[in-house]
């Protein structure tokens, strides 16, 4: 175990550990919109920075990237923490001035309204569906494209695709309700027959045969909600915590 | 074609150096042009064909070469006549009659007088060149006095397609030394020891960041050259590797043997046509000579290069997003740590650095670190090479000390301003750079000087700036060229630029509010902060350092809705002087609005109201009679 102080109280974390998930343990509160545990941290919408010093250097990091070291002391309110962490809350709310989590977030810190002009945007581009879809069913139907500005996740060219199996993951850890599972994914499934009309526990392999009997209306599906009830969690997290424990590279 | 033998030994790298020397300085006379990107722009290829047509005319012995861009841009096409026994003279400004009648002379045994730009010294041998009547010595012109060549010292000298004259001017030697006398050890402490420090921007050391990488664990590991020189006004990397690019690949087999690497990798701007033709055809004649592959001078050292050509994405200069797009990703960065020294390309160890990096290595083992350390200050070591664009008079590639003052860079080595304007600012590293004041023109120019002054040694692009340019209108340039070239990744650089820049765009539009300026300079401060990369850190400094030394223009296109340079075009006005205006008609059929009216030979106005401030009427009037205000 490893030893380390986040304002002022003593922490004992992992070594594998980064900062956020060892203030997260220990109970100290910090903001974050792009972290989801069981999903690599990506470190893109920087909420989480903090301050923290190594003995021969302060600097600002992101807690959900920053591994955790010996020694380490982390501060999560100095006046450099809070004040870009104010401005940034600012600027995500005038990305997404309509979006209900993000406001509640930015509220909860103590940003109730930002000075900046509105965007209306929906999407806060912190990346979790992109990453979700990459990382637990490796489909990668879903990625990011354009560059600064005009940056969006899309599919390929925006076009409906066949590599979606439909799970929903993606619109299970959007945190601004962006990604709604479309109409276009489930009818295309719709379209098809007989044999083909496969369930999406056995589209992402989790049930080695099961066709769905319910015309993909996964909500009214007894067999699917039992099995999510079951994981009490999306079952892509399920997945892909079992291909972690089997070790397996499939 | 007798195929080229792998050299093993002393004895064939002499051969090649003898076969070297004898095309750079060969018998009978010779012609040589200047054939990088600035010479082929001003129209190099036609001189060059001219000079050949000629020659074939007088069916004169005298042969005819390709070289590359010795760094006085502005004085492209060059031209170099040696007649053996006589110093080197440079020709500037060629045209094909210009080079027509230089023949013509030429051949006919004289010597040619018109157009001379200076002598030069003997190469590779050395020694001071000797000034001929009327042309002075290249070490007298001003715009070369000062200057310190280690990384350009063969641009322009050598064929850059030839590897004889790269031996011949020294190089490979290095390599041969290298391998047979010093372990890997002793050649990262000689590195350390120079001081050499990263020259892409961040001026990291480099042998440390050699050091982490033999120790990391993981094999594999790998070296990258950084081409990917994306600063707009820099193009310091394109013109050593156009003139030079053996010189890299020396130094990154040296840096593969220190720290254990086998395969290399030059990422290079697809933009840069030419020196990726250049870099093809030097590795496939290192290859060739067995200086490349497997048991490079049959030595047991297996190292190749490959190159791998960008996508045209300024972010992907950054090392994590450079790795991301070699790996076939979007090129976007990532957090560090883990650095690649620890965890690069594919997951292994991976050393990366800049092309003026590389190519100091071969220098500093064959001079040795103390020879490097005599040059530059403290802190920084050795030379850096800057590109110096903009309002100045000599405008070129130039390679100086560390440690020379901005003063003489842009009075000695730049020739001042144009046009006997005041000089305003310098900008120096890009976007991610900062501009430095006029009453900062006494500052040494190192990484720690730079970065105090709130800018930063960046790549080595300086744009100089003067008294008609306005700093808000600079700082939103940089901003717009950011707001396409940020990845997007993170939000700090993707709101915080975008936001920015309406403001900027705001002030500019004569709509500035009270408080923008501090709000500017918190988004600033934030984004140094929060940001993931270096682009999104440093992508502020434009705006801070314009802020800090030039607040009280913001202030005026704020508060009195007035560009005091005159840039601005919502805030500035066309007016004609009825005193001093001649009614010579000039600007009526300049203006593409007929916005002018008057009689002939009477005062004119200009009608406000369809006016659109182009600014043609004020460049064409000859009695200055058209008033910006």
């Amino acid at each position: 175990m490893i030893t380390l102080r986040i304002d002022g109280q003593c922490v004992k974390a992992d070594p594998t550990a980064t900062v956020l998930e060892a203030a997260q343990k220990a109970g100290v509160r910090i903001p974050t919109l792009c972290h989801c545990e069981g999903i690599k941290p990506y470190g893109a919408c920087r909420l989480c920075t903090v301050e923290v010093s190594n003995g021969a250097r302060t600097t600002l990091q992101a807690s959900c990237c920053y591994p955790v070291q010996e020694g380490l002391v982390v501060r999560t309110d100095t006046p450099a923490v809070l004040e870009g962490r104010k401005l940034l809350f600012q600027l995500l709310l005038a990305r997404c001035p309509d979006v209900p989590a993000i406001r509640k977030l930015a509220e909860e810190w103590g940003v109730p309204n930002t000075p900046f002009k509105p965007k209306g945007e929906e999407c806060a581009l912190c990346g979790l569906c992109v990453r979700a879809c990459a990382e637990l069913i490796r489909a990668e139907a879903i990625a990011f494209s354009g560059r600064g500005t005009s940056r969006k996740v899309t599919t390929p060219f925006g076009f409906p695709t066949d590599t979606c199996l439909g799970c929903g993951a993606c619109a299970y850890v959007c945190p601004t309700g962006r990604i709604q599972m479309e109409a276009e994914a489930v009818a295309r499934l719709r379209k098809l027959v007989g044999a083909q009309r496969k369930c999406r526990y056995m589209l992402m392999g989790m049930v080695p045969s099961k066709l769905c009997p319910n015309n993909y209306e996964c909500r009214g599906c007894t067999f699917d909600q039992a099995v999510e009830y079951q994981l009490g969690i999306h079952p892509a997290f399920a997945i892909a915590a079992t291909r972690q424990q089997l070790g397996t590279s499939v | 074609m007798k195929e080229p033998n792998p050299i093993a030994s002393t004895e064939g790298l002499e051969r090649l150096k003898a076969q070297g020397l004898k095309s750079i300085s060969p018998a009978v006379t010779k012609f040589t042009v200047g054939l990088s990107a600035c010479g082929l722009a001003t129209g190099g290829q036609a001189v060059f064909d001219a000079l050949a047509q000629e020659l074939g005319k007088a069916s004169s012995s005298a042969v005819l070469a390709k070289t590359s861009c010795i760094g006085f841009c502005q004085m492209e096409p060059i031209v170099e006549v040696y007649r053996p026994g006589e110093p080197r003279v440079l020709y500037r400004q060629m045209t094909s009659e210009k080079a027509q009648k230089l023949a013509a002379v030429t051949l006919s045994g004289k010597l040619h007088k018109e157009d001379a730009l200076c002598t030069r010294d003997g190469f590779p041998e050395g020694g001071p060149a000797r000034a001929l009547s009327g042309i002075p010595r290249m070490e007298d012109i001003p715009f070369y006095q000062k200057q310190k060549k280690i990384v350009l010292s063969r641009c322009g000298r050598i064929n850059p397609d030839s590897l004889a004259e790269y031996v011949a001017a020294g190089g490979y030697f290095t390599l041969w030394r290298v391998l047979n006398s010093m372990s890997p050890d002793q050649i990262i402490a000689e590195v350390e020891r120079s001081g050499l420090r990263g020259r892409g921007g961040a001026g990291f050391p480099t042998g440390r960041k050699w050091r982490f990488a033999r120790d990391a664990a993981g094999d594999p590991k790998f070296v990258i050259c950084n081409a990917d020189e994306g600063d707009p006004g820099a193009y310091m990397d394109r013109s050593a590797l156009e003139g030079d690019p053996f010189s890299v690949l020396e130094g990154m087999t040296v840096g593969a043997y220190a720290i254990g690497a086998q395969e290399g990798v030059i990422y290079v701007r697809d933009e840069y046509p030419l020196a990726v033709e250049k870099l093809e055809i030097a590795i496939g004649q290192a290859r060739a000579h067995g200086l490349l592959g497997k048991n490079i001078m049959g030595k047991g050292l297996s190292f190749d290069i490959r190159l791998v050509r960008g996508g045209g994405a300024f972010v992907c200069g950054e090392e994590t997003a450079l790795i991301a797009s070699i790996e076939g990703r979007p090129g976007e960065p990532r957090q560090r740590p883990p650095f690649p020294a620890q965890k690069g390309l594919w997951g292994k160890p991976t050393v990366i650095n800049n092309v003026e990096t590389w190519a100091n290595v071969p220098w500093i083992l064959s001079h040795g670190a103390d020879a490097f350390r005599t040059m530059g200050t403290e802190n920084s070591k050795g030379t850096k090479v800057f590109s110096i664009v903009g309002k100045i008079n000599n405008t070129g590639l130039i390679e100086v000390p560390m440690g020379i003052k901005l003063r003489e860079v842009i009075y000695e080595i730049g020739g001042g301003i144009p046009e006997g304007k005041r000089f305003k600012a310098i900008q120096t590293g890009g976007p991610s750079g900062g501009c430095i004041p006029h009453q900062l023109l006494d500052l040494p120019v190192d990484y720690e000087s730079l970065t105090q002054a709130g800018a930063i040694m960046g790549s080595g692009g300086m744009i100089v700036m003067d008294e008609d340019t306005c700093m808000v209108d600079v700082a939103r340039y940089f901003l717009d060229f950011l707001k396409e070239e940020s990845c997007g990744k993170c939000s700090p650089c993707r709101e915080g630029i975008a936001t920015a820049l309406d403001i900027l765009n705001r002030i500019c539009r004569g709509e500035g509010k009270q408080g923008d300026i501090e709000t500017l300079d918190a988004i600033g401060r934030m984004m140094k902060g929060f940001s993931l990369c270096a682009l999104g850190t440093t992508a502020p400094n434009p705006i801070l350092s314009t802020i800090r030394y030039f607040r009280d223009e913001y202030e005026a296109h704020v508060r009195d809705r007035r560009c005091p340079a005159g840039v601005c075009q919502a805030l500035i006005h066309f007016r004609i002087n009825p005193e001093k205006c001649t009614g010579c008609t000039l600007c009526a059929k300049a203006c593409p609005q007929e916005a002018v009216t008057g009689e002939r030979k009477k005062p004119h106005t200009i009608n406000g109201a369809s006016c659109i401030k182009c600014g043609l009427c004020y460049d064409v009037c000859k009695e200055n009679a058209i008033l910006k205000e």
